[in-house]
């Protein structure tokens, strides 16, 4: 009691002190900051300024700071003379569909894992999360042939499926569900509710927040994806846009506004959702860095 | 401790181990989708990449098992010793700078400042974008004709450094472009775990006398000890699994100068088509980060029963 009261009167007093000089010793750090973020989203604005950049001013080295007017022709360059929309379209088509597929063995999984009692389930938590740590380039030959056999090269599945097991997502899914308290899922059994009617109509729309976040990271980690679709992805027509873009930077090294210009459309959807989100990511990200 | 949610209800017949493996059946039958991916595309794999790690496949026609011979061939392979001496630089050179940077930036970020959010999501957003895109970025930034930084630098009369021509200067420029990509996320998990802090515990020091430097390096980073340990294993892991960034701005070179251990597992596997000896380099990383993350568990494991 005495020890509470005491840091009270301390904060009282602090929080006095703090009004008084408190300004005044911000702007020299809000200063810092400012200069720091500045340097931080140079190489994006500089993107900008190159994209609106005519090829001409480009090679005459006449691309400054602030864009000499705005030429639109990198961003038509990109859209008309590279199939950059096709493959826009695949890395929507191929990050919806896994994102969904994900989403779906994520809260599953985590559910049964946190929630249920059966032999063998710390068996399986530890393999999934084992997985974490065998980096992608280990599996890419192994994939590779098992999709090969399965004869889905070349097409979006080779991207989705060996993807779509996301161990972080299921760690995720499972320190979420641990902190639902049981006695609301006895209840709905009580009331008669089975397994599956029960994840359903009560665990479900208790999940929005988790369903959120690995929305973002989901979709995050499949839009930007690289080695694997890289390696089972042959046609051109099919490429993803990191993918394509790789190849077209390896190609057309001299025009640079086409290239970043396809580069910033390759960056806005996940720059959006990003924005949009922003809350739920960074819960998500620091919730896995609490535990 | 979570516990089942059995039904409470009374069974009908067939009794109380009936009805446990009926329930047992339900939770399987919910966790299938999962075993199955995770069984058939990463567990398998990782079995059958030992399995092709002794053999000679090329991935055309038949491969014989060559017993330990890939790993034998790494060990005489110059390419292989400089991909992996590059890979461990790049974790001594970029994991503590990470750090450093982003415990610094959290700090500035902690207390009240006008557009708080708008900073954290500016210094998070490169860590938001494709690896390929970073790249490309770099690419275009430190080309070493038209590019930003040698041109700036040779106007204020400095030598301009040959980003792409130069192994040191290719080192550095990727390195700037990881460091630019990755700090965000330090930063965030700083920034959580500082919010996290009591503040009458810095209170206390600060009315005991403790200057602002004091505080932080007496008060905070102690008890951010979990945050640091947890932050340096995940830089770990990405340092190792870093490919897109380094495979597109530098394909490895030049001359082999940028290569790290994947993107040189990634040549010889695909592109040599020595798919027996890239699956050994793979295997082999996969070793090195399971060795890494077991000993920071036992290093955690002693730090807590001191604590």
């Amino acid at each position: 009691m005495s020890t509470s009261t005491r840091t009270h009167d301390l904060r009282v007093q602090r929080s006095a002190t703090t009004t008084a000089r408190g300004p005044a010793r911000r702007w020299p750090r809000f200063v810092v900051v400012l200069v720091l973020a500045l340097v931080w989203v140079f190489p994006l604005y500089w993107m900008v300024v190159t994209a609106l950049s005519s090829r001409a001013d480009l090679v005459a080295g006449r691309v400054s700071l602030l864009p000499h007017g705005v030429d639109l022709g990198g961003f038509r360059r990109a859209l008309t003379d590279f199939p950059v929309l096709q493959w826009l379209q695949n890395s929507f088509a191929i990050a919806v569909v896994a994102v969904v597929i994900t989403i779906v063995v994520d809260v599953t999984a985590g559910y049964v894992l946190a929630k249920h009692r059966f032999p063998g389930r710390s068996v399986v938590f530890f393999l999934i999360l084992a997985t974490l740590m065998i980096p992608i380039q280990t599996l890419l030959i192994p994939q590779f042939d098992l999709v090969n056999d399965l004869g889905w090269i070349n097409s979006y599945w080779a991207v989705i499926v060996p993807r779509s097991a996301e161990a972080f997502g299921v760690f995720l899914a499972r320190q979420y569900f641990l902190s639902l308290p049981d006695e609301l899922l006895e209840a709905a059994q009580l009331d008669g509710a089975g397994q599956f009617r029960t994840l359903w109509s009560i665990v479900l729309p208790l999940s929005r927040p988790l369903i959120a976040v690995l929305l973002v990271m989901t979709f995050m980690y499949r839009w930007n994806e690289f080695a694997w679709p890289l390696v089972a992805l042959r046609d051109p027509d099919l490429y993803t846009l990191p993918v394509g873009l790789s190849f077209l930077q390896g190609q057309y090294t001299t025009d640079y506004p086409a290239l970043m210009a396809g580069a910033l459309v390759s960056i806005l959807p996940v720059l959006v959702l990003f924005g949009v989100a922003q809350r739920q990511f960074v819960a998500g990200i620091s919730r896995s860095g609490l535990k | 401790m979570s516990q089942s949610v059995a039904p409470l209800a009374v069974r009908p017949a067939g009794g109380r181990r009936a009805a446990a493996v009926r329930r047992w059946g339900v939770s399987y039958a919910l966790l299938t989708p999962a075993l199955v991916l995770f069984g058939l595309f990463v567990l398998w794999p990782l079995v059958q990449a030992v399995r092709i790690s002794l053999t000679n496949s090329t991935g055309i026609g038949t491969a014989d098992f060559v017993g330990l011979q890939n790993y034998t061939r790494m060990v005489g392979d110059p390419s292989f010793w400089r991909a992996a001496g590059n890979t461990g630089l790049l974790a001594l050179v970029s994991v503590p700078t990470s750090i450093a940077a982003g415990f610094g930036i959290a700090l500035l970020l902690r207390d009240r400042l006008p557009a708080r959010g708008i900073f954290r999501a500016l210094f998070l957003a490169p860590y938001v974008i494709s690896g390929v895109v970073v790249a490309m970025a770099g690419r275009w930034i430190f080309d070493e004709n038209v590019g930003i930084v040698d041109r700036t630098l040779s106007g204020w009369g400095l030598p301009a450094p040959d980003w792409q021509s130069g192994g040191t200067a290719a080192a550095v420029s990727v390195f700037v472009m990881l460091f630019w990509a990755r700090t965000g996320l330090v930063v965030v998990l700083y920034l959580s775990a500082l919010q996290g802090i009591d503040g009458d515990l810095l209170e206390a020091a600060e009315l005991d006398g403790a200057s602002r430097w004091q505080r932080i390096r007496f008060v905070s980073w102690p008890l951010l000890r979990p945050t640091t340990f947890f932050v340096t294993v995940l830089m770990v892991i990405e340092v190792f699994q870093v490919f897109d960034v380094v495979r597109v701005m530098t394909g490895g070179g030049p001359a082999g100068a940028t290569d790290i251990l994947v993107t040189y597992a990634y040549t010889q596997g695909f592109q040599a088509r020595r798919q027996g000896y890239g699956s050994a380099i793979g295997v082999v990383v996969f070793l090195v980060i399971l060795l890494a993350t077991l000993l920071w568990w036992r290093i955690q494991a002693r730090s807590e029963e001191e604590s």
